[in-house]
């Protein structure tokens, strides 16, 4: 490489500093960003047009009369009512199963990163061996073992599973090593306070960004969850919208069908909206979280 | 089911966790207060995951018979497995899934990344959103989308071929199928994988790039000799998640079953035959075996791609 001089140098370093933008770059980047937006605008089209016009008009554009208000409507009216009662049942699969699985994987990754402890090595082997095992591979063996316990179709063959987020735990465990100084929790010590109590009064404080980056992933996790409620659970009344959404789908065919397919696209709207909602407002914490990794270094 | 070595050889990845080891290790050896914060994970997790783990190996060695009732069998569950064609014909296809699939999502992430990194973006931050946002769609819903989507009656794909004319989109075809569960799949997780490698450029340290600046190096050259190495790691991690997600690969063909029925049989994936083979037929024995099996093969591939992966960075 040759010696830079002066100007070359300065022109350089002020390049990193505000370097300009490139055409080409926001036009690649924007065709990415079409194909992800996509599907979201024709969901978002296609739930204002009756089943009528959802045949034979262009996907994304609208067409016929408006009925977004009136499909929303039906959605929370048909079959009695059922979508409040799955979005309900979502709800609390999310809060009991999310956030327990935010708290365990929290109060573990913090005493993996901050303490020695006999049995340490083989808590890390066998964790984090447990995240190359499939979730899916569990839960057929899940079931049967739950089903002899007698716990298959009740909310806890949902929630207890989902207490377990080996991913949460490496990232809180990897958070904390570098975001919680040794040397506060020693001060800590001297000064008497117990474990619990330094962990709830000063080091939780310095792993929110983290917490909250476990608890988005484990609520998308949650609210995603598709497997385990399909073997879990037979009752309709305890189905989570995912499970509530794709039987709606499949009554379109075999006998006696009657398809609702203006309904499983409303519903499909209504099931996104509040997770992109909690994902954009956790965002903003989240993003605080990687410039304060990022500055760090 | 666990290999010991590899989460150990993962640990030491981080580069930040060895240091603190060496940190700790002054302290007293004979500590137990740090069980006080990983004994409620623990307790869950045996009961969750190793109960679980240990229960389907204790099913996979029996079977039950209509004369004789269960037997323990050894590993005959094993050996019919191997020599199934319908698990064999699952389990190729996973594999041609994995190897076209996970190279063409990474490499788009990777792409995305480093353009969002690369501050030559005007609005980087709404290209972030926006492509992590299908990420917040449950997948059963973004199947549905892109199932109505891809229907030649209501969705885009007829609108595209009455435009053309002939049916050149034909997703619900046997050649193509593959290739229409694989783009749903890269749809959901290309903007997940894109902030792991993100995170991780977040990281490198200003010093590096003005460094970098100061011998002269371009936007090329900083992008091979700072930021890829400094994403092995991002890279590993993101590539051994993608595995375990096509051999678990569920979701999508099951939901899209209902749509195109005649295309995706009851063991289009190992997880499918699994799980039909304990709900719809009563084999548990031997859907137990089989999720046993697609277990082994994703912890010892993920553990190749963690070896690679450190060697690479010894180097």
């Amino acid at each position: 490489m040759t010696t830079p001089t002066l100007d070359r140098l300065s022109e350089r370093s002020s390049s990193w500093l505000a370097p300009r933008s490139s055409k080409l770059l926001t036009a690649a980047m924007s065709l990415f960003v079409i194909y992800s937006l996509l599907p979201l605008a024709w969901l978002t089209i296609s739930s204002t047009k009756t089943m009528d016009s959802l045949f034979g008009s262009f996907g994304l554009w609208f067409d016929g009369p408006f009925a977004l208000f009136q499909n929303i409507h039906d959605t929370f009216v048909y079959q009695d009512g059922i979508f409040l009662r799955w979005f309900g049942n979502t709800l609390l699969y999310v809060v009991l199963g999310a956030g327990g699985a935010t708290a365990l994987a929290t109060l573990a990754g913090y005493g993996l990163a901050k303490f020695v402890f006999p049995g340490k090595r083989g808590v890390f082997a066998v964790v984090l061996g447990a995240i190359a095992v499939p979730g899916t591979a569990l839960a057929v063996p899940t079931f049967l073992m739950f089903s002899q316990m007698g716990l298959t179709n009740t909310i806890w063959s949902i929630v207890i599973p989902s207490l377990i987020s080996p991913f949460g735990l490496y990232l809180i465990w990897v958070y904390a090593v570098d975001s919680v100084p040794t040397e506060l929790l020693e001060a800590a010590r001297v000064d008497g306070a117990g474990e619990l109590r330094t962990f709830f009064t000063i080091s939780l404080r310095l792993l929110v960004p983290g917490v909250v980056t476990v608890a988005l992933f484990s609520i998308v996790a949650t609210w995603n969850n598709y497997f385990l409620p399909l073997i879990m659970l037979s009752d309709p009344n305890l189905f989570p919208l995912t499970i509530g959404l794709n039987q709606w789908n499949q009554q379109a065919s075999g006998i006696g069908s009657e398809p609702v397919f203006n309904l499983v696209i409303t519903g499909s709207l209504l099931t996104i909206v509040p997770i992109i909602i909690v994902f954009l407002y956790l965002q903003r914490y989240w993003q605080s979280g990687l410039s304060a990794g990022s500055v760090k270094q | 089911m666990t290999t010991s070595t590899a989460p150990l050889a993962g640990a030491r990845q981080g580069r930040g966790i060895a240091a603190s080891t060496v940190q700790e290790r002054r302290r007293s050896p004979r500590d137990w207060r740090g069980w006080i914060f990983v004994g409620p994970f623990m307790a869950v997790f045996a009961l969750t995951f190793l109960a679980p783990v240990l229960y389907s190996l204790f099913l996979s060695v029996f079977q039950t018979k209509l004369i004789g009732g269960t037997q323990f069998v050894g590993l005959d569950n094993y050996v019919q497995a191997f020599t199934d064609p319908k698990f064999l014909e699952g389990a190729g296809r996973v594999t041609l899934f994995l190897a076209v699939q996970v190279p063409v999502m990474l490499t788009l992430a990777l792409a995305a990344a480093l353009a969002i990194d690369s501050r030559r973006l005007a609005g980087a931050s709404f290209f972030r959103i926006g492509l992590f946002l299908p990420y917040a769609v449950p997948g059963v819903v973004a199947v549905l989308m892109w199932g109505f989507i891809y229907s030649p009656r209501m969705g885009l794909t007829g609108n595209i071929n009455d435009l053309l004319g002939a049916d050149v989109l034909a997703p619900f075809s046997p050649p193509w199928i593959l290739v229409a569960i694989g783009n749903i799949v890269t749809w959901e997780f290309v903007g997940y994988n894109m902030l792991i490698f993100y995170a991780a450029l977040r990281t490198i340290p200003e010093e590096l790039y003005e460094a970098a600046a100061l011998d002269g190096a371009g936007q090329f050259r900083t992008v091979r000799s700072i930021k890829l190495p400094a994403l092995r790691g991002a890279i590993t991690i993101a590539t051994i998640f993608s595995i375990i997600g096509s051999f678990q690969l569920f979701n999508e063909p099951n939901i899209l079953r209902s749509l195109a029925p005649s295309l995706i049989s009851t063991y289009y994936t190992p997880n499918m035959y699994a799980y039909n083979l304990s709900f719809l037929g009563q084999q548990v024995n031997y859907a137990a075996t089989i999720a046993i099996v697609m277990g082994v093969a994703t912890a010892v591939i993920a553990y190749v791609v963690q070896l690679r992966g450190m060697r690479r960075e010894q180097r």
